[in-house]
């Protein structure tokens, strides 16, 4: 059925759109959009008051299928995804066994499309077994669909092999997704280095540790010309260093997370696992820096690094537990309060750092726009829906987030998919 | 006494008032002189359970706090293991919710992992007494150090006490700082700058790479331990070396306060962080501090088993 969304605000900033309007979706595509359309079949949906978004894309998810479908699978990673107000997601590669052959690439898209609610694209290992030695079958992956390469989880230590691996994906126009951290220097950290990690008595993960591997990045974009994607940048430094980068003209493009500029290291107090995060949540100072950085454009692209993990890896001693928190369904909320709510970036930015610059890097030509043609992807927001994180609330398999008892203003209340309603307050379709 | 104790567990001196602190400190003194009786034992905790959970081999500490429970007739279990022989098969909270079940009044924790302690207090209803977690907190071993140096200076407030050694992995100085600045003394952190924590001086302390500038005009000397392991991990070049610069021995001795306290939280590496004829010294307290330790333990015990709130 055709889907007319009413008197919506709509921000497309691709279309320079950011105004209220109706939009018509027929069939899988966006059909017209314009001030009081009409359609006789139609289902209408009242969107006065809400914001009427492209649909989301998360450049930084683990779905953990396959391997850790105790954790999350691709349904279940969906669902979250659509409360959150993503439409796409783009699986990081180390799962078990990881993405780093032909196969595996297939089996993701065969699987996600039966059992997935949402467009989900896979990601391919730079390396065998993400062990950093030897370089995957790039161009196989490739073909199999995979949108990008990375070892994200473990860095490439070796810099001549992801030398290797910037000029050899270029002849796909594959991003490099790069995961900096220079492992000696983090070794056995668990959180900041800082007054924090001081007091508590836990390794610290000095800054040190993400700026050295940013640097070496930048310079291997400017040596290969091949396409460096930052993943979850946190510190002042490497946002100033990017900063620097792009006035140089360096092609390069990076992205943090909600956590980074909703949280410091001090959730880490009380040894809260939940906020064990790698990299590590740091100071007051880098929040300002990564905010400034959103708005300059420096920083292109907000993604969750939604890392879903079980009760037993989380509910143990700091040290024992694993890295990550769950991001698809608090990512949105948590940007309109910390972004736009409080002055830093306003809804076009806000969109086009999670959708529109996403497609862009990722090569999805259809997506990340509400233009007459695109695929119908279409997120609606609430601001007025204010919602509280609760462990039994959340779609997600795991619950691991910090934010558990945060009230959050803002909700995404309809959620379509290539023209198809697959959420809508509360229930999926 | 104006505060009465309301704590379930003792997880830490950070959180402690001043007046927390002093409670315990005059609990002790009272139960002091039990362990020098010629019947060492009062039924002030009979019919109580304490559990002794070991994680982290420990002679001193675990001794210390098994004769301070039997002079007090608790009843006392003492499980010894360690951390990753554990985390093969059950988890820290499973296992301590088997000890809950048995219906246990006090557990003892020593973990080689920071916040161990805080995971349990928040999972099972008996109270919970750290004994040392990763390089975090040791309460108790801060509170024995203020005990001994109250004993001697009569004082703790504007006293200058330095704590030489690896303060990075340390829980005793993290302890001591915690302690000591809460009661007033001014201290001094010394070592090699590879074992200085970062922006420790944010707790109140002063930072020297000059062992000379931290024992002079030091009323307490508090003298850490240095493991070996920190050598192959590149923090100092040779235990040599840290004994010529950081070592106690007569030499240096020379730039201390004539009444001086030189103490140490043990095992003693002699000829490393203290020479022999420093540690057995005039001016050292080493085995006093030991002796305190149990009448210190005694009032920790005895006042977390007055708390009669319990959360589960």
């Amino acid at each position: 059925m055709d889907i007319l969304l009413k008197g919506g605000h709509i921000v497309d900033p691709i279309n320079k759109v950011d105004s209220s309007s109706d939009i018509l979706i027929k069939d899988e595509k966006i059909a017209k959009i314009g001030k009081s359309l009409k359609a006789n079949s139609a289902r209408i949906i009242d969107c006065d008051g809400k914001f009427v978004l492209p649909g989301l894309i998360d450049m930084h998810t683990h779905l953990r299928q396959p391997g850790r479908e105790d954790e999350e699978t691709f349904l279940t990673g969906s669902k979250a995804a659509l409360k959150g107000g993503f439409a796409s997601v783009l699986c990081m590669a180390n799962t078990n066994p990881p993405v780093d052959n032909k196969g595996v690439v297939e089996y993701i898209y065969t699987e996600s499309k039966r059992m997935g609610l949402i467009n989900i694209y896979a990601v391919g290992a730079v390396t065998k077994n993400l062990e950093g030695k030897e370089l995957t079958e790039i161009g196989q992956i490739f073909e199999a669909g995979a949108r990008a390469l990375s070892d994200d989880g473990k860095p490439i230590m070796n810099a001549q092999l992801l030398r290797c691996a910037l000029e050899y994906a270029k002849m796909f126009d594959l991003p490099i997704i790069s995961h900096c951290e220079d492992l000696n220097l983090s070794k056995d950290g668990v959180m900041n280095e800082g007054f924090i990690s001081t007091k508590l008595g836990l390794r610290g993960i000095p800054r040190a540790s993400e700026i050295v591997m940013v640097m070496r990045d930048i310079e291997l974009a400017e040596l290969t010309g091949g396409k460096v994607h930052i993943a979850h940048i946190t510190t002042w430094q490497a946002v100033e260093l990017i900063r620097q980068a792009k006035r140089k003209g360096i092609k390069v493009t990076c992205e943090t997370c909600p956590h980074y500029f909703a949280l410091t290291e001090e959730a880490v107090l009380g040894f809260d696992t939940n906020a064990k995060v790698n990299p590590p949540l740091r100071t007051k100072e880098d929040v300002e820096a990564i905010k400034k950085g959103l708005s300059d454009g420096t920083i292109d692209v907000i993604a969750t690094d939604h890392a879903p993990h079980s009760e037993e890896e989380k509910d143990v001693e700091f040290d024992s537990a694993v890295f990550g928190m769950v991001g698809l369904e608090t990512a949105l909320s948590l940007s309109f309060a910390e972004l736009i709510e409080k002055g830093p970036l306003n809804w076009k930015q806000l969109v086009e750092k999670m959708s529109v610059i996403p497609a862009k890097i990722l090569g999805l030509n259809n997506k990340g726009s509400l233009g007459i043609g695109a695929d119908a992807d279409v997120v609606v927001f609430d601001p007025k829906t204010s919602w509280v994180v609760e462990i039994k609330k959340l779609e997600s398999k795991s619950k691991n987030t910090p934010f558990i008892g945060k009230k959050l203003d803002g909700a995404v209340i309809l959620a379509v998919v290539g023209g198809r309603i697959r959420y809508e307050n509360g229930e999926f379709k | 006494m104006a505060v009465s104790w309301k704590r379930k567990d003792l997880l830490g001196l950070e959180e402690l008032s001043k007046e927390e602190i002093e409670l315990i400190l005059e609990t002790a003194d009272s139960f002091r002189e039990i362990s020098l009786r010629p019947i060492k034992k009062v039924p002030t905790l009979r019919g109580k359970t304490v559990v002794l959970f070991f994680f982290e081999p420990s002679t001193r500490t675990r001794t210390s706090f098994e004769l301070a429970a039997k002079r007090m007739s608790a009843d006392l279990v003492n499980i010894q293991t360690n951390a990753s022989s554990l985390l093969k098969g059950e988890t820290l909270k499973d296992t301590a919710k088997n000890i809950e079940a048995m219906k246990v009044d006090i557990i003892v924790m020593r973990h080689s992992s920071s916040g161990a302690p805080h995971l349990l207090a928040k999972a099972v209803s008996p109270s919970i007494i750290n004994a040392g977690d990763g390089s975090h907190e040791h309460p108790t071993q801060g509170l024995l150090d203020l005990f001994t140096i109250k004993e001697h200076k009569k004082r703790i407030s504007g006293l200058n006490v330095s704590t030489i050694g690896d303060i990075m992995h340390s829980r005793v100085a993290r302890s001591n700082i915690w302690g000591l600045t809460k009661l007033g003394a001014n201290i001094t952190v010394c070592g090699p700058a590879t074992l200085i924590p970062p922006e420790i001086e944010r707790l109140g302390v002063k930072i020297t790479y000059d062992v000379k500038e931290a024992i002079e005009g030091a009323d307490v000397i508090n003298l850490l331990r240095i493991q070996l392991e920190r050598q192959s991990q590149n923090l100092f070049p040779s235990l040599r070396e840290y004994a010529m610069k950081f070592g106690l021995d007569s030499d240096k001795m020379k730039y201390a306060k004539k009444d001086v306290l030189i103490m140490h939280p043990g095992p003693i590496n002699r000829g490393v962080e203290i020479t022999p004829e420093v540690a057995d010294g005039p001016y050292s307290v080493i085995l006093e501090q030991v002796t305190n330790g149990i009448a210190v333990r005694m009032a920790v015990l005895y006042l977390v088993s007055g708390v009669k709130e319990r959360k589960g």
